[in-house]
């Protein structure tokens, strides 16, 4: 635990986990727990993914055929299992940022906009 | 996409791994092995939660749950055989039926004809009772000359001697037109066909085509036969082809052994004939775009053409179109109503056993309300228990359509390798294929959801609360009920059946040992034609080959007795009918005649050996041959319309309507000639010296085995003529035919009767049980205030049991009504009998006991402390 700052991180948008699994594994297959590890490194830990929902998360994705999974073997010669994104999960990603800049661009308007 | 689930197992190792992985990233930054193992798991969440969330966004969770409840319904019924036997049992029996007159119904409406295109397949019926027949040149102008058909194919059925070189035998084929399997659009099995082409006149073409049946039983397949030479009726013909398996010909009642063309087979004043209606049954294709009514009027105004180019050969054809393969009206209609009826009462049987099965279904709800409380106050969503129910439900419905459906296959294959009459190849398609599985299965289904719909109410209106404070609601209805009023109908028609086959068993029994006016016992009979092996029936040949026939069996050692006629009574065959007058009378016009006789023509021996008691006079002898005067042995009957006078008719004369008089030599016992139902009719013997018939059926009295005396009856016959075919059966085994309408009434009333009883004892039994366990309470309270037995089984059981009397006695009354009906099939039928009578009360009081057993069990076995502390 001493690994974990003490600092209160960010606590996941419903929804926006989905998309940063998509994201992460564009830059090829992965198991679950680089996943977890890559979007705390990427996000300079500031996001906090709990690792226990990544998995349903992961399940949820798989089913609908935006990645697909394999058993292998990680780096340090451990079995795990592999997810990668396929085509559909590819066009999925596209759209998925497409709305999520959309969105947070109209929240930052809002949220910077002078109240006359 | 059901099957691609993940595995729980495989979740839960993928949560270890990443639990290792992440403890050993941890490790690596220093931590303990026990720290880093706490921090990964910590990091994680809950697992629990999280394989959970797995489960439930699964599909797993409805297989889960259809798993859970189909061992649940297992256990339940494993619980109470009685009733899953019941049930499965009635089901069964339903949906075998069911499947049974729906393969009859496939095979005779469904699909009619076996060729491409059946359903532009039309046959040409013509009004005013000449049905389908067409004289050959009137053939041939409505085949050259409509508008409408691609192509009119022409055929026509007949009995004939096949003689393949070995032992000639009796065939039935099919005369067709040249153009016959060219119309059909067939291909053959095996060779060629006969086309159009081949025909030249009369006598041309002398083709056979075989069917596949006959080859497959007659020439084991050998492909072998195509060319070879054989003699049909003694002429030569060439075997040039075999049709395929799936046909059967164009007449579903009757398929052929084999075809051969119209003209190789008539002979030129048959085809010349305009007057002669003898085809059969003209059939084609509608072209395509032509509709049946514009074929009807096209062929209409072709007949108005023949009828004026000749007048005097044609009547007015008032012409109509039928689907081809039964016939048109003939066959056709009554078949059809006949099928549809059966569909309808097997539908009703299902139906039945449905509201039945429903009732049984209530009563275990209604056992089970308390636990079905318990649940539902625990959380279970009502549509869970629902769900419970249906499954049970239809594991039921499928165990009953799985145990049904071989059954009704079985049979139907049993139905189809069974042919009552050798001599006649009625081959109906009755083979159950896709269609009537699918079918089959589909009414289990539905009949699983129809009596599992039965107690949805009960559960949507279970009240828990009320239910887990009081026990269960008892709500006693007094009214009649529908349910009630169906059983009382279902007991009344399972009453009525049963009188209606015990009439029929005991008349079935009684007429096996009537007086016939002859004795068929110990009597086989060769039947053959001596046209078959080329005789003339009017030459003189004839009667003297068939003396010399009745000389060599004679001298067979065991033979006591042999005669000859030209067709026996109560045998198959065409009996023939003459008109007679009396000797006053002058003119011989028909309205004057005396009496309509029965004639026999029968050598001198056929009194003796049919043992037809003679009561005055005297039989021919083998002098009175056609220079004597003329002689006839009569019977009572004849004597007292003829002659006036049944005592002294010996002696006296009478007329037929070529002039002929006619002196009676014999006055012989009445017998029965065409029906064992008739009445006496009048009949006369003719000496076959005088008149003279080619069909000879050699009566043969002995005490030996009939099959080794039938082999030896055939090598005799075969030393005298090696070309003629003979057809041996017993007696008593050719009057199965006359006794097959009996027959075939009372099995279908007994299959019936036990259909019904099975839907009684289902449908008394449902609502027994039903009444035990809705007052299950009560009946404990009057236990505990001191009721015997006998006044709580009157209370639980007394209007079952009521309805059970009031049922059967009108179903006997009805019984006894419907016997006058079940008279004219059945010989003898009579419920004025005390064995039916005790017979339709013994088995309606054994189907009483048997569906009320297992709730009566239950009513005595309460225990009266037990019960009222659970409740």
């Amino acid at each position: 635990m001493s690994t974990q700052e003490d600092r209160e991180r960010l606590e996941l948008l419903q929804g926006t986990l989905d998309l940063l699994i998509l994201r992460t594994l564009i830059f090829g297959p992965q198991h679950g727990q680089g996943i977890a590890r890559a979007i705390q490194q990427t996000s300079d830990e500031e996001l906090l993914v709990e690792h226990g929902a990544l998995y349903p998360a992961l399940q949820r994705l798989e089913e609908r055929g935006w990645i697909s999974a394999k058993w292998g073997t990680s780096t340090n010669n451990r079995k795990a299992r592999f997810y990668s994104l396929t085509a559909a999960g590819r066009k999925q990603l596209g759209k998925e940022t497409n709305k999520w800049k959309r969105l947070t661009a109209a929240i930052g308007r809002i949220l910077e906009s002078e109240r006359g | 996409m059901f099957w691609r689930k993940r595995k729980t197992s495989d979740f839960g190792a993928e949560i270890e791994a990443h639990l290792r992985l992440e403890t050993e990233r941890l490790r690596e930054h220093g931590l303990s092995e026990e720290d880093a193992r706490a921090a990964a798991r910590c990091a994680f969440g809950n697992v629990t939660q999280a394989q959970e969330r797995f489960y439930e966004s699964g599909r797993w969770l409805f297989w889960d749950r259809l798993w859970q409840d189909i061992r649940f319904a297992l256990r339940l019924l494993r619980k109470s055989p009685g009733f899953t036997v019941v049930a499965i049992a009635t089901l069964a029996i339903a949906i075998g039926a069911n499947a049974v007159v729906f393969s009859a119904l496939n095979a005779f409406l469904l699909r009619p004809v076996n060729v491409p295109q059946s359903e532009s397949l039309y046959g040409l019926q013509f009004d005013g009772g000449r049905r389908g027949a067409l004289s050959y040149p009137n053939y041939l102008d409505f085949r050259d000359h409509n508008r409408s058909f691609d192509g009119l194919a022409a055929y026509t059925m007949d009995r004939v001697g096949l003689d393949t070189g070995e032992n000639p035998t009796r065939a039935w084929l099919y005369e067709v037109s040249g153009n016959y399997f060219d119309v059909l659009r067939m291909q053959p099995y095996l060779g060629r066909f006969f086309h159009a082409s081949d025909e030249h006149g009369a006598g041309s073409a002398p083709y056979i085509v075989l069917s596949y049946a006959y080859w497959h039983g007659h020439f084991q397949e050998d492909p072998g036969v195509v060319g070879r030479a054989v003699k049909v009726n003694k002429r030569s013909y060439r075997i040039i082809g075999v049709a395929p398996p799936e046909f059967r010909g164009t007449f579903l009642l009757l398929s052929p052994d084999f075809f051969v063309p119209l003209v190789s087979f008539e002979d030129e004043s048959a085809l010349k004939r305009r007057g002669g209606w003898w085809i059969f049954e003209t059939i084609g294709h509608l072209k395509a775009g032509v509709t049946r009514a514009q074929a009807v009027a096209d062929l209409n105004s072709l007949g108005d053409d023949l009828q004026k180019t000749y007048p005097k050969e044609n009547g007015r054809m008032n012409i109509w179109l039928d689907r081809a393969g039964l016939y048109g009206d003939t066959f056709g209609r009554p078949i059809r109503a006949f099928v549809a009826a059966l569909m309808l009462l097997a539908g009703l049987v299902l139906l039945a056993a449905c509201a039945n099965l429903g009732s049984l279904f209530a009563a275990r709800t209604a056992d089970r309300s308390r636990e079905v409380a318990v649940r539902l106050a625990l959380g279970s969503s009502r549509l869970r228990i629902l769900r419970q129910l249906f499954t049970e439900a239809l594991l039921i419905s499928l165990a009953g359509g799985a145990v049904g459906i071989p059954c009704g296959a079985l049979l139907l294959r049993r139905l189809v390798a069974w042919n009552p009459f050798p001599q006649f190849p009625t081959n109906v398609p009755l083979n159950p294929d896709a269609n009537v599985y699918a079918v089959a299965a589909l009414l289990a289904f539905v009949s699983g959801i129809l009596f599992g719909a039965v107690p949805v109410r009960q559960v949507l209106h279970t009240d828990p609360y009320e239910i887990v404070k009081s026990g269960s609601l008892t709500k006693l209805g007094r009214r009649i009920t529908f349910r009630e009023g169906l059983l009382a109908v279902q007991i009344a028609i399972c009453a009525l059946l049963i009188t209606s086959s015990m009439v029929a068993v005991r008349g079935l029994a009684r007429s096996l040992h009537s007086s016939f006016g002859f004795e068929p016992q110990g009597v086989i009979l060769a039947d053959t034609d001596l046209e078959m092996a080329g005789y003339s029936y009017s030459s003189d040949a004839v009667p003297a080959m068939q003396k010399r026939m009745i000389e060599s069996v004679q001298t067979i050692p065991g033979v006591t007795e042999v005669g000859l006629a030209n067709c026996p009574p109560l045998a198959h065959c065409g009996s023939s009918r003459t008109l007679v007058f009396t000797d006053e009378t002058s003119d011989l016009r028909p309205s004057n005649a005396a009496a309509t006789a029965i004639t026999y023509q029968v050598s001198p021996e056929f009194f003796a050996a049919a043992q037809v008691p003679l009561l005055g006079g005297r039989a021919f002898t083998w002098h009175e041959d056609k220079s004597a005067p003329r002689l006839a042995v009569v019977n009572q009957t004849f004597a007292r319309k003829v002659l006036a006078s049944p005592t002294n008719a010996v002696g006296r004369y009478y007329k037929t309507r070529d002039g002929a008089r006619i002196q009676v030599v014999g006055v012989v016992q009445d017998g029965k000639y065409t029906s064992l139902t008739e009445e006496p009719q009048a009949a006369m013997f003719l000496p076959i010296l005088q008149s003279p018939s080619s069909e000879s059926f050699l009566l043969v009295r002995s005490g030996s085995d009939p099959r080794q005396l039938g082999g030896e009856i055939r090598s005799r016959l075969r030393d005298l003529d090696a070309g003629l075919p003979v057809f041996i059966e017993t007696w008593p085994k050719a009057m199965d035919f006359f006794l097959f309408g009996s027959l075939v009434a009372t099995v279908a009333l007994g299959v019936l009767g036990a259909l019904g009883a099975i839907l009684s004892v289902t449908g008394i039994f449902g609502m027994a049980a039903y009444s035990v366990s809705k007052r299950l309470r009560e009946l404990g309270i009057r236990m505990a205030l001191g009721a015997q037995g006998k006044q709580v089984l009157g209370a639980a059981l007394g209007r079952a049991l009521m309805l059970l009397a009031f049922g059967s006695t009108v179903g006997l009354l009805l019984g006894i009504l419907a016997s006058r009906v079940l008279a004219s099939i059945v010989y003898q039928a009579t419920p004025r009998d005390p064995v039916v009578l005790a017979g339709v009360v013994l088995a309606m009081g054994l189907l009483g006991l048997v569906a009320t057993w297992i709730p009566a069990q239950r009513a005595l076995s309460i225990d009266p402390a037990i019960l009222l502390r659970e409740e």
